[in-house]
């Protein structure tokens, strides 16, 4: 990876980065209302001039545009997010307390998506047209066409009406106040995003491993008399990888977009939790500060896959 | 090194790393609720922690268990003592004298007095904590702390409304100590039943019992208040015995909660409305505005819309001054052929087109009163054309009083003046919104605002029901249930009519 290429990536993430910073600022002042329509809702009409001119001081909403964007810009490059309206808490200990939830939710329904989705991908592409591919390719349909709210709700419907079982009411716990409880509140949401993950990775395993399959160095492979797992697994799966890796790198990202909805169905502290109630109540440091940090995570994890390419295909060069 | 070597290192690297940092980070956010904590569920969290700034309900709720008022409401909605003892009028209703509690301590362990009250009540009248209350309290000229025990209002005008407008939660009293030091914002100290103890935003409000409440300490060692933002997650928590209380209003989710739990629903304050604009178009007619109260069948607009869950209801909601649905109206609805006479009275035989707005969001029955009212008034030729909006973008529009006609819920009041002075009132605050005001209902006001007997005010908002339904400026739909849904072991839950969960101060966990 030559020095060169590093430097031209990471400008890019930059300017992509400035470029998300100016959307989400301008988009949360061009929708209507503001804070003080989100908290005082109805009573905001209420408001004598002078009551209003204090408040929006109080927002900082007296303050021009422009002002108040290069301030919160200025203020990120120090490392300082912003302050929440509702608690006076610093963003930056609110996102550092939702992140690890986030991140283990996404970490996990990632390890429930590659394992599920790769194994039923080679299982439906060796039986290719036989009734396990129908019913591979029935399960990739089934897991993409079923959205996040329905397969959670219904998850968390069957649970606590046949078992009385809903571990996410018991609060938040995490791995190391109750690994146990901890697990329980996460393999859920886990196996709700994990499911249409392993889908998509299960489509794309299943024509890569197909197109692999047919080609001449397989069947050098076999005649050279190596073992069927060894062809199908050193060979055929491993140079299936590239579009496998691409395709999972570009859903983690939506993955993390994905846990708006689960952590919100069951009840986790996340990411996506926070960001969606200070969108509500128009925390503009809040839903600037998260999304840019999302944003950053999806180009980094880009910017990641791009390495791992290096490493699965040794012709890749990044230059 | 060859990539299905790689592959599983790094993921199972990845994996380590997150669950490390989540373990460490989130350590801190452990809930503490154990033993005899109360843990109650609602879809919203507290947005602020001041009281006199907030209006949203749920943070009402939630600071209502750590501040007092100097009065406070009965479950009937009666005016009793909180941290006053008595009060009387005297100077011809425009004084009004409090006794207050002696030995009452903030949380904080300072002691409460008339300073307190005084400091608090004046900051609420201070333009610069744009206190959305203020109004309510526009008749006190000046506040006096004669005494450690004495707190004295002076008032321009007698008014009757006082009590009540001093009972709600935006007037909870306040240390001065705070307020001279600018911390009620974000460090909240009452006199409450139950102190803040901490609070993960968005997650969990964890209060502590006040152990030296003066009305005696509470039985529950706590009050975790969970945010979990889907109901039926929420049921399925209570299901699972998981939390002891449950908030809930989407009418879906309360046909199923099953009978080993016990639902209370209790008729809410809080009604639908259908608004007009009486400076705009055919509404600045009354017989039209007088015609879409009577063509619409209120009982179909409950069955249909909330599955049954309300009851059709006149101008006034509190149960002291609750008024007739439909007397002073020239019929009674639904009544299509008067509804068709009085629109070809008006000049519009064959009826009209206008917009509605309609508000959504966290309202779950909304979009189908639209739905209902829409089909209704199709039958006397009125088509409306609805927009669904979400609280802020329907209060921006709403609040520059740019609609033809909008659907909404609006918060009811114990007190009657409270409830329609400020929509109806060339006076009110938030006249510019209700768009219709007359000399007739101004003079009403004022009775009604000086009576102190219950009987005789009673008869004042009797006739400004009749009135209001008279001129039709909005037609009043129906109220609905405040559901709560409450674990066999609760026992001394007092459902409130206005919402309230006060009475966990009384409750104790079998």
């Amino acid at each position: 990876v030559s020095t060169i290429y590093l430097l031209r990536r990471l400008g890019e993430a930059l300017v992509t980065l400035l470029g998300v910073c100016v959307v989400v600022f301008v988009v949360l002042r061009v929708i209507p209302g503001d804070a003080i329509t989100a908290h005082l809702g109805i009573y905001s009409a209420a408001l004598s001039p002078e009551q209003l001119a204090s408040l929006r001081a109080y927002y900082g909403l007296d303050q021009p545009v422009l002002t108040q964007f290069f301030s919160w810009l200025g203020h990120i490059f120090v490392g300082d997010l912003g302050t929440s309206q509702a608690s006076g808490q610093p963003v930056t200990s609110l996102v550092a307390k939702a992140i690890p939830v986030t991140l283990q939710l996404a970490t996990m329904a990632l390890v429930i998506g590659v394992t599920l989705g790769v194994a039923i991908g080679v299982f439906a592409a060796r039986g290719r047209d036989t009734a396990r591919d129908s019913a591979g390719q029935a399960f990739g349909l089934l897991g993409l066409a079923t959205p996040h709210f329905v397969l959670a709700s219904a998850i968390v419907a069957v649970l606590s009406i046949q078992f009385g079982y809903f571990p996410s009411g018991a609060g938040y716990a995490s791995l190391l106040d109750d690994p146990w409880l901890n697990f329980q509140q996460q393999i859920f949401p886990a196996l709700t995003l994990g499911v249409s993950l392993a889908a998509t990775i299960m489509r794309t395993t299943r024509s890569a491993y197909l197109e692999v399959a047919q080609q001449d160095f397989v069947r050098t492979a076999r005649g050279k008399g190596l073992t069927e797992r060894r062809v199908r697994w050193r060979h055929v799966l491993h140079n299936a990888l590239i579009p496998i890796v691409t395709i999972t790198g570009i859903q983690f990202g939506y993955l993390l977009g994905g846990t708006v909805i689960v952590e919100s169905i069951f009840g986790l502290p996340g990411l996506g939790r926070l960001v969606l109630t200070a969108i509500q109540q128009r925390e503009y440091a809040i839903v600037q500060s998260t999304v840019l940090l999302i944003a950053a995570t999806f180009v980094l994890i880009n910017l990641f896959v791009d390495f791992l390419y290096t490493r699965v295909d040794p012709r890749v060069r990044l230059t | 090194m060859s990539i299905h070597r790689t592959l599983p290192k790094v993921v199972i690297a990845i994996a380590l790393i997150s669950l490390v940092a989540a373990s460490v980070a989130v350590s801190a956010t452990r809930s503490t609720s154990a033993g005899r904590t109360l843990v109650l569920a609602r879809t919203g969290d507290v947005d602020l922690l001041d009281p006199a700034v907030v209006t949203a309900f749920q943070s009402k709720q939630a600071l209502e268990l750590i501040y007092d008022g100097l009065v406070e409401f009965d479950r009937n909605l009666k005016v009793v003592p909180g941290l006053a003892t008595k009060w009387a009028y005297s100077n011809g209703g425009k004084t009004l004298t409090f006794t207050l509690r002696k030995g009452v301590k903030f949380h904080d362990g300072s002691t409460f007095d008339s300073t307190d009250a005084q400091a608090t009540l004046d900051r609420i009248r201070d333009p610069k904590t744009a206190a959305t209350t203020a109004s309510n309290l526009a008749s006190i000229v000046s506040v006096d702390a004669p005494s450690p025990t004495v707190l004295r209002l002076s008032l321009s005008t007698p008014d009757a409304s006082l009590p009540a407008a001093l009972s709600d939660v935006s007037n909870s009293i306040l240390s001065s100590a705070d307020i001279a030091a600018g911390t009620v914002k974000t460090k909240p100290n009452g006199t409450g039943a139950f102190s803040f103890a901490s609070w993960d935003q968005g997650s969990v409000l964890h209060l502590a019992a006040n152990t030296k409440y003066w009305g005696g300490a509470p039985k529950v060692n706590g009050v975790d208040i969970r945010v979990v933002p889907d109901e039926s997650s929420i049921l399925a928590g209570l299901r699972a015995k998981q939390f002891d209380v449950g908030i809930l209003s989407d009418p879906t989710v309360v046909r199923q909660v099953p009978k080993t739990l016990k639902l209370y629903q209790t008729p809410s304050l809080d009604y639908y409305e259908f608004a007009m604009n009486s400076t705009r178009g055919p509404f600045t007619k009354q017989k039209v505005r007088q015609a879409i109260s009577c063509a619409i069948d209120r009982k179909q607009v409950v069955q249909s819309a909330a599955a049954g869950e309300g009851t059709v209801t006149g101008p006034f909601t509190s149960p002291t001054y609750k008024t007739a649905p439909f007397k002073g109206l020239p019929c009674t609805p639904p009544d299509l052929p008067m509804a068709k006479k009085l629109l070809a009275q008006a000049g519009y035989p064959n009826g009209f087109s206008v917009n509605t707005m309609v508000l959504t969001g966290e309202h779950a029955v909304m979009p189908n009163i639209a739905q209902n009212v829409q089909a209704q008034l199709q039958q006397i030729g009125i088509s409306i054309k609805t927009e669904a909006l979400d609280t802020n973008s329907f209060v921006s529009r709403w609040r520059a009083a740019d609609f033809d006609s909008y659907i909404t819920i609006n918060g009811g009041t114990p007190d009657p003046h409270n409830m329609y002075f400020r929509y109806f009132s060339s006076g009110g605050s938030l006249n510019q919104v209700g768009k219709y005001h007359s000399d007739r209902l101004d003079g009403l006001f004022a009775k009604g605002l000086a009576e102190t007997n219950v009987e005789k005010r009673g008869l004042v908002y009797d006739q400004i029901s009749k009135t209001l339904l008279n001129v039709s400026p909005w037609a009043w739909l129906y109220k609905g249930y405040h559901d709560r849904v409450v674990q066999p072991t609760v026992k001394g839950y007092v459902p409130m009519p206005n919402g309230s969960l006060r009475s966990l101060r009384d409750v104790s966990l079998g």
